[in-house]
């Protein structure tokens, strides 16, 4: 019998109940709620008289819509000023209190995107099943766990009966062999793989993210590549824990201590597809092949390697394709041949549960030290993933880089990666962004999003153009 | 949930390849904590030429003549003719309550992203996968077409077009049954609850860490 894949062992742990049809009743381990997905789920729980299964499997935190201007901040909750925003803070505050769930509310500490919070706080550990009304619930995957987004709907389910009806996925591994360069980043692995696979290549399947380039990723570099698995089109990817992962989890808040540590970590140790493991589908890439990746459209596979050039129209094969590259190339306001370099930039946003941990403030720092942001750059913010990494970055001297190169230095949040606050684009301007997606609006209504990693924005906002990374020295 | 029977309804196209849930409903309408009353920002930047915001009366607001769901041919439509990967992006269920909230009760489409796909089923809104081919001769006879009707029948599920051809889709069996019996998932896993409960004893003793330490 042929071996099983991490995936493979991930289900079958957390597997209540097979049908005959091939659905699955899956048990939940953590679940973490966050404040727009969350409030349709109480109520659906309100109206049917039904309560939580397991209040400590929750934890709870608002991020999309907290405001990242430190002065609106400091007002907490009452001080937010978009009412509708407020409201749906509010809310979260008022059904965590209701239900007895436990919350991180907005000016702890703790507080900040869910998916920097619950890796950070040991909520996430390895070998959980990790649910949130969020698709990029694919970034806890990088600890070894079986993580993806819900709809609310879901989150209502889980809350109620702790587990989810599910079918189980297929297997895809995606093999990065040999080591990424110097300047190369794991944001650029993810966007060299959407661009390889497509937005829809890992549609129906659980990606495993394996070989020596994801195995020399830091965790916060597996964490960054396991959140774009939905790019890739996969609900959930993941990393195999190995002793950078456990090196990770240890003396985290929520992580076990003591013997409790030595029989997770004998557990944990299991948590890798074994030798004779089958996959559905395998990807390679080699990993030197890789360059600094810039998205010129407006979806994540319209990536190319920053020496590239914007395609053109009639080089597109199919009649769909050149429809959706036009479409694009309009939105964007860019033309076919144009070099990515040319592209020029109005502002810059460092941040996201992509890029928002503390090695991508660093990264971005490396860069930043001792230069100026570019005068045609408007705005260009940093938004720490959490108070935890703004306090670290902070106590590393990380903002005082920052601010003196002419970065702004915010509070913690979601913020421009999907504007649900006040950080947002103008029409037209071009934003080099460490986030996830570059659809139409995204970023603010008729603004132009281009994917990059830290280092890579940091290199814009000083050249006030795309520049490759790689020449402009300083990175790690 | 509202039971899905047979549907004979009108169609009307969203003629692109991975239309992604911010286009479906952008964010600035997320702020709702309310399941309802999404339908008239479905697909808002496409539709209006203004820029919504959640407190805007959309019956004042300029529409966009060029987007086929303001032509009067397709007003009343149930069926939405997609293409490649709709549904692609977020997880938001605002996504299928838009859809729903504005009448559509199934959508067509090559394919579909896996979150939106499993978010529809639990809506009442039927998700189905037909070749692309087909779904291209789909668009075409309704572009030539005036009043193009489909009629789709969950049980047998099959498409027919309005001469009569009729194509058979695929539908997982246990969201087939919840669909056309409207049942609710939670009543249902709530019959298992003693498997649950085993399950769990079972977990707790085998995994301690990852019991009682949030509270």
């Amino acid at each position: 019998m042929a071996g099983k894949t991490l995936y493979d062992k991930l289900w079958e742990s957390h597997l209540v109940e097979l049908r005959d049809d091939g659905t699955a009743l899956i048990y939940i381990d953590r679940h973490l709620i966050h404040e727009v997905t969350s409030p349709q789920a109480f109520e659906g729980l309100r109206l049917a008289g039904r309560q939580p299964w397991r209040r400590d499997a929750n934890l709870a935190v608002p991020d999309h819509n907290v405001p990242t201007d430190a002065e609106e901040r400091a007002g907490g909750v009452a001080g937010i000023l978009d009412p509708v925003s407020r409201l749906q803070v509010q809310t979260l505050d008022d059904n965590c209190e209701a239900f007895d769930i436990v919350e991180i509310p907005i000016n702890d500490i703790r507080q900040g995107i869910v998916h920097v919070v619950g890796p950070e706080t040991g909520a996430t550990l390895p070998g959980m099943t990790v649910v949130c009304g969020d698709s990029h619930t694919s970034t806890h995957g990088a600890l070894g766990a079986l993580a993806h987004g819900i709809g609310t709907s879901e989150v209502e389910h889980v809350l109620a009966t702790q587990c989810l009806i599910q079918r189980k996925m297929k297997n895809l591994r995606v093999r990065v062999d040999g080591r990424l360069g110097l300047g190369v980043t794991a944001k650029d692995l993810a966007l060299a793989i959407i661009g390889t696979i497509g937005t829809a290549g890992g549609t129906g399947y659980a990606i495993e993210f394996a070989g020596e380039a994801v195995q020399a990723l830091s965790m916060e570099g597996r964490m960054t590549l396991c959140n774009m698995s939905i790019e890739a089109g996969a609900r959930m990817g993941m990393v195999a824990v190995d002793q950078v992962t456990l090196d990770y989890v240890k003396g985290r808040p929520y992580a076990p201590t003591g013997a409790l540590w030595d029989q997770a970590e004998a557990y944990w140790r299991t948590l890798h597809s074994d030798v004779d493991a089958v996959f559905d589908r395998e990807v390679v890439l080699q990993a030197q092949d890789i360059k600094p990746q810039v998205t010129w459209g407006t979806s994540p596979e319209m990536v190319l390697p920053v020496d590239a050039m914007v395609p053109t129209i009639e080089a597109q094969a199919d009649e769909v394709s050149k429809n959706s590259v036009k479409r694009a190339l309009q939105y964007m306001g860019l033309h076919g041949g144009q070099a990515i370099t040319d592209i020029k930039l109005d502002r810059v946003f460092i941040g996201s549960c992509t890029n928002s941990r503390i090695e991508d403030i660093r990264e971005a720092a490396l860069v930043a030290k001792g230069r100026k942001v570019a005068a045609n750059i408007k705005q260009a913010m940093v938004v720490p993933g959490s108070g935890e990494v703004k306090a670290q970055a902070e106590r590393e001297g990380l903002h005082t880089i920052l601010l003196d190169a002419g970065f702004e230095w915010r509070e913690p949040g979601c913020s421009m990666c999907l504007a649900m606050n006040a950080d947002k684009l103008g029409s037209g301007e071009h934003c080099a962004s460490t986030s996830n997606r570059n659809f139409e609006g995204r970023q603010g209504i008729g603004g132009r999003t281009h994917l990059v990693s830290p280092g890579m924005a940091a290199a814009a906002a000083i050249a006030g153009h795309f520049v490759d990374v790689r020449e402009l020295g300083g990175h790690a | 949930m509202k039971p899905f029977g047979e549907l004979n309804g009108l169609a009307a196209p969203m003629d692109r390849a991975n239309v992604d849930t911010d286009v479906i409903i952008p964010k600035q309408f997320l702020k709702s904590i309310k399941r309802s009353g999404f339908g008239p920002n479905l697909f808002d930047e496409l539709r209006y030429l203004d820029e919504g915001q959640p407190d805007s009366d959309n019956s004042q607001r300029p529409l966009n003549p060029d987007f086929p769901l303001n032509f009067a041919r397709y007003q009343g439509a149930e069926i939405l003719l997609a293409r490649a990967n709709f549904g692609c992006g977020s997880s938001r269920e605002h996504a299928p309550w838009a859809l729903t909230d504005y009448g559509f009760r199934a959508i067509i489409a090559p394919s579909f992203a896996d979150i939106f796909h499993s978010n529809c089923f639990k809506n009442g809104l039927l998700p189905i996968v037909l070749h692309a081919d087909i779904v291209s001769t789909l668009f075409d006879e309704m572009y030539a077409t005036e009043g193009y009707r489909l009629n789709i029948d969950l049980q047998a599920q099959t498409v027919t077009t309005p001469s009569g051809a009729v194509y058979e889709f695929e539908v997982d069996a246990f969201r087939k049954d919840c669909l056309l019996k409207g049942l609710d998932d939670i009543g249902l896993t709530l019959e298992q609850a003693p498997a649950i409960r085993t399950f769990e004893e079972k977990w707790r003793a085998q995994s301690p860490w990852l019991f009682d330490v949030i509270k």
